[in-house]
C-alpha cells in the first residue's frame, strides 16, 4: 500500500523505524503548544496605532476605508461608497445577524438580498470576522453567516469590521479564531474555508506589470466601525 | 506530460539567448523581481531571522515527516476530507481520473500547480475526455498556446503583451475581431469575462497546496487573481493536489512562514488571498464543495531522505533563487527542459528524473552564490549542485575531455611546487603574448571562454607573489 511505503521510504531515510512513544508524545505537545515563533514589532504598538496600522496597509494594498463612529452609520457608509464609485445601490449580503439587524431603511434606495452570491452580483457585503493589522489582512472564515461566494463573485467587495476585531500579527487572529470556534469534543475548529485577503484581486502575469482586477474583486471596501474605546485615536 | 528536453540544455541555452523576445520579456521581467523583493525585504528588519526559523521549522518537520503526515491525515479524515496516497505520478493521475469519473466530470478548472505539471495531469483527463482548463491568466495563456511555464511563480515570463495579444485574436475567434486589446488591462478583462463561465460550469476544481497543517487537516493556497478560489469553491468537487515536503505542524509554523513567502516571491508582504481549506462544506453552508479531497504525492521525494539532497525538500517554491540567478536570467526557464527552472530545478531536477538527464542543470551555475543568499530557508543550492557534479563525475557520465583536465588540474594542484611554478609561468607568458593589451579576445586552447568574455591580462605577478611580499612588509 502507497501510505506503509511513503512512510517507511521516509523512515528508511532517516536511519530509523517509526518514532517510538515518548518522542511522538513530544510532538503531540509541541502540536498543542503551537509555539510562536518571532513575531514582527510592526504591529506590536499600542491599539489606536494597531487600527491606524491596518487602515494605511489596507490603503497600501490598493483598498479603500470608511471609518464610522458607530454601527448605526454602516447603511449611510455603504450607500455613500455606492454613489461615489458610480455604482447602482444594489448588493447581496452575507446572512449574518449584525448585518441584517443595521437600520437599512433609513437609506431606503438600498436594495439587498441576503444569501450567497451569484455569477450576476455587482456588488457584496460581507461581515469581516477579524482584520490584522500587520498586512492589512481580512480574516474571512466560512460558516452559514458568511458564504465564501461574496468574497469571490462580485467586482466590489463591502467588508463591516469592528475596530475590537483588529489585532496585531496573524497568530492572535487565529487564536481567536481557535478560542470562539472550537469544538469542546473533538478540540476541532477549523471552518471549512478560511481566507486571509489582502486587498482587491491582482495579476502580474503580464510582462510582470500589476493590474487590478483579475478573476476576484475589482475594489475591496472596508467598512471599519469604531466599537472599541481603547482603539479610538487619542 | 511535459517532454523532458535537459538533456539538450546546451543547446537550448543558445537557442535562448538567439531569440530576440524571450530576450526582450526577460529583460523586462527581472528587474521587477529583484527591486521588489529587496524592498519588501527592507520594510521588516525581521526577515534575516525569520530565514533561520523558516529553516528551522522545516528541517524540524523533515525529520519528523512520517509522524506529521499520519497525523495530518487523521486530521484531514475527522474534518470529512479524504487522502489519497500516491508513491508515483501514474498512481495520482489515476487517483485523480477516479475521482473525476466518480461524478461523471466534464470540464475541471485548475488553479496554478507546479505538481500538476510534474504529474502531466491536463494530458491525462484530456486522453480520458475530460476537459481541464487552467484559470491563472498565466497559466491560461500557456494553455491556450500549448506550452509549458518557464517560472514557478510566472508562468508566463517569457511571452511579451504582443504574444498575449496574437494569441488571445487566434483563439477567442467568437468575439469581435476589431475589439481593442492594446492595453494589458484590455488582456485581463478579456481573460476575466473568458473565465468566468468556465468557473460556473465546471464539476471539479483542482488546485495546488502551498502547505499543509498537521494540526488541522488543512490545505493552504497562496494567490492574487482569486482564480485558485473560485476554482475549489464552486465546483461540487475540490481536489487539492500536494508533495508530501509540503507539511508544516501548526498554524503559528505556517504564519513564519508566509511572512516568508510572498515576500521573497514578488515582493508583497502578504499576498492578496491567502486561504485555507478543510474538508467540504458543513451543515448549513450556502456554498463551498461537497467533497475534498487531497491527493498526497511522494514521486521520489521519500529518496532523498538521508541523502546530500535532503535540505532541497525544505523548499516553498518562491523562485528567488531564478528571479536572482544570472543563468536563468539569460536562457529563461524553457532552456531547462523540465517542470523546475533555475537553481532549485537544477537541484531537483536530477533527483526527480535522473542525473543522466539532468546531468547538464547543475553545471549551468556560476556559483555566485546569489540563489543561496536569498532563499528563504537558506537551502545550501550550490553546495548541491557541486554534489551533483561529484556523482556525474563518479558515474563517468562527464565528457572525457573534461576528465581529463580535471585529472590534470587536480595532479598540478596537489603539488604545490609544481602549481607554483606552472602558474608563474603561466603569468609571465600571458603577459609576453599580451603585447601591452589589457585584455585578450581570443586565445588558443581557451576559446570556450574567450567566445563569449574577455580575459584579462595578468599583471603583477602570482598570489603567492604579491602574499611573501605583503607578508614581508608586514
Amino acid at each position: 500500500m502507497s501510505k506503509e511505503a511513503i512512510l517507511n521510504a521516509i523512515r528508511r531515510g532517516l536511519k530509523r523505524g517509526p518514532l517510538p512513544a515518548d518522542q511522538r508524545a513530544m510532538l503531540e505537545a509541541r502540536m498543542v503548544a503551537r509555539p510562536r515563533h518571532l513575531i514582527p514589532a510592526r504591529s506590536r504598538v499600542p491599539r489606536p496605532d494597531q487600527i491606524k496600522l491596518f487602515i494605511a496597509n489596507v490603503e497600501k494594498e490598493f483598498g479603500t476605508v470608511t471609518r464610522v463612529a458607530n454601527v448605526k452609520e454602516i447603511p449611510g457608509a455603504v450607500a455613500e461608497y455606492l454613489s461615489q464609485q458610480n455604482l447602482a445601490p444594489r448588493f447581496v449580503m452575507a446572512p449574518h445577524p449584525e448585518l441584517q439587524a443595521l437600520p437599512w431603511s433609513n437609506r431606503a434606495m438600498l436594495e439587498f438580498e441576503t444569501r450567497r452570491a451569484e455569477a450576476s452580483d455587482l456588488v457584496s457585503v460581507q461581515y469581516g470576522y477579524a482584520g490584522i493589522a500587520e498586512t492589512g489582512t481580512l480574516m474571512l472564515p466560512s460558516d452559514p453567516a458568511r458564504p465564501t461566494t461574496l468574497n469571490l463573485l462580485a467586482e466590489t467587495e463591502i467588508v463591516v469590521l469592528r475596530a475590537s476585531r483588529i489585532t496585531g500579527p496573524y497568530e492572535d487572529a487565529w487564536d481567536m479564531l481557535r478560542a470562539e470556534r472550537q469544538d469542546p469534543v473533538s478540540g476541532g475548529f477549523m471552518p471549512r474555508n478560511v481566507m486571509l485577503v489582502t486587498g482587491p484581486s491582482r495579476s502580474a502575469d503580464i510582462e510582470q506589470t500589476l493590474e487590478l482586477g483579475a478573476h476576484g474583486p475589482r475594489r475591496l471596501h472596508v467598512v471599519v466601525v469604531d466599537d472599541d474605546p481603547a482603539a479610538l485615536p487619542g | 506530460m511535459v517532454q523532458i528536453t535537459s538533456p539538450q540544455f546546451k543547446e537550448n541555452a543558445a537557442r535562448a539567448i538567439g531569440d530576440a523576445g524571450l530576450q526582450k520579456a526577460l529583460g523586462k521581467a527581472k528587474g521587477a523581481f529583484l527591486q521588489r523583493r529587496g524592498d519588501a525585504v527592507a520594510r521588516l528588519p525581521e526577515f534575516e531571522q525569520l530565514r533561520e526559523i523558516g529553516r528551522e521549522i522545516k528541517n524540524h518537520t523533515l525529520a519528523n515527516l512520517d509522524f506529521y503526515l499520519e497525523t495530518y491525515a487523521a486530521n484531514v479524515e475527522a474534518a470529512g476530507g479524504k487522502v489519497h496516497w500516491c508513491s508515483t505520478a501514474e498512481e495520482a493521475r489515476a487517483a485523480v481520473l477516479e475521482i473525476c469519473r466518480n461524478v461523471g466530470a466534464k470540464t475541471v478548472t485548475k488553479g496554478k500547480s507546479m505538481i500538476s505539471e510534474e504529474l502531466g495531469i491536463n494530458d491525462h483527463l484530456e486522453a480520458h475526455g475530460i476537459e481541464p482548463v487552467e484559470t491563472d491568466l498565466g497559466e491560461y495563456i500557456i494553455q491556450l498556446r500549448r506550452e509549458h511555464p518557464s517560472h514557478i511563480i510566472a508562468p508566463a515570463f517569457h511571452l511579451n503583451r504582443e504574444d498575449w495579444e496574437n494569441s488571445f485574436r487566434e483563439m477567442h475567434t467568437d468575439l469581435p475581431k476589431d475589439r481593442v486589446l492594446s492595453e494589458r488591462r484590455d488582456i485581463l478583462t478579456e481573460a476575466r469575462t473568458k473565465l468566468r463561465h468556465r468557473f460556473l460550469a465546471a464539476d471539479v476544481g483542482i488546485t495546488g497546496a502551498n502547505f499543509l497543517i498537521a494540526e488541522s487537516g488543512s490545505s493552504v493556497i497562496v494567490t492574487n487573481e482569486g482564480n485558485g478560489d473560485l476554482t475549489q469553491t464552486l465546483p461540487r468537487v475540490h481536489i487539492a493536489l500536494a508533495s508530501i515536503e509540503k507539511m508544516v505542524p501548526t498554524l503559528n509554523d505556517a504564519c513564519a512562514l508566509l511572512r516568508l513567502l510572498a515576500r521573497s516571491a514578488t515582493g508583497q508582504d502578504f499576498s492578496v488571498y491567502t486561504t485555507f481549506s478543510t474538508g467540504g462544506r458543513r451543515p448549513g453552508d450556502l456554498d463551498g464543495p461537497e467533497e475534498y479531497h487531497v491527493v498526497l504525492i511522494d514521486n521520489g521525494r521519500s529518496n532523498m531522505f538521508g541523502t546530500e539532497f535532503q535540505e532541497m525538500l525544505r523548499c516553498i517554491r518562491c523562485a528567488a533563487c531564478m528571479n536572482h540567478c544570472p543563468v536563468y536570467g539569460v536562457t529563461g526557464g524553457h532552456a531547462y527542459g523540465w517542470v523546475y527552472p533555475g537553481p532549485m530545478g537544477s537541484v531537483l531536477t536530477p533527483t526527480l528524473i535522473g542525473v543522466d538527464k539532468a546531468g547538464h542543470l547543475p553545471n549551468a551555475s556560476t556559483f555566485c552564490g546569489r540563489c543561496e543568499s536569498v532563499c528563504p530557508v537558506k537551502i545550501p543550492l550550490p553546495k548541491m549542485m557541486r554534489h551533483w557534479r561529484e556523482r556525474e563525475f563518479e558515474r563517468h557520465l562527464s565528457p572525457v575531455a573534461v576528465r581529463r583536465n580535471l585529472g590534470l588540474w587536480a595532479y598540478v594542484a596537489q603539488r604545490p611546487a609544481l602549481y607554483r611554478m606552472a602558474t608563474k609561468l603561466a603569468v609571465s607568458a600571458l603577459g609576453l603574448m599580451a603585447q601591452g593589451k589589457g585584455a585578450f579576445r581570443s586565445l588558443p586552447l581557451a576559446d570556450g571562454w574567450t567566445q563569449g568574455r574577455d580575459l584579462p591580462v595578468p599583471e603583477g605577478g602570482t598570489f603567492m607573489d604579491r602574499y611573501t611580499k605583503t607578508k614581508r612588509g608586514a
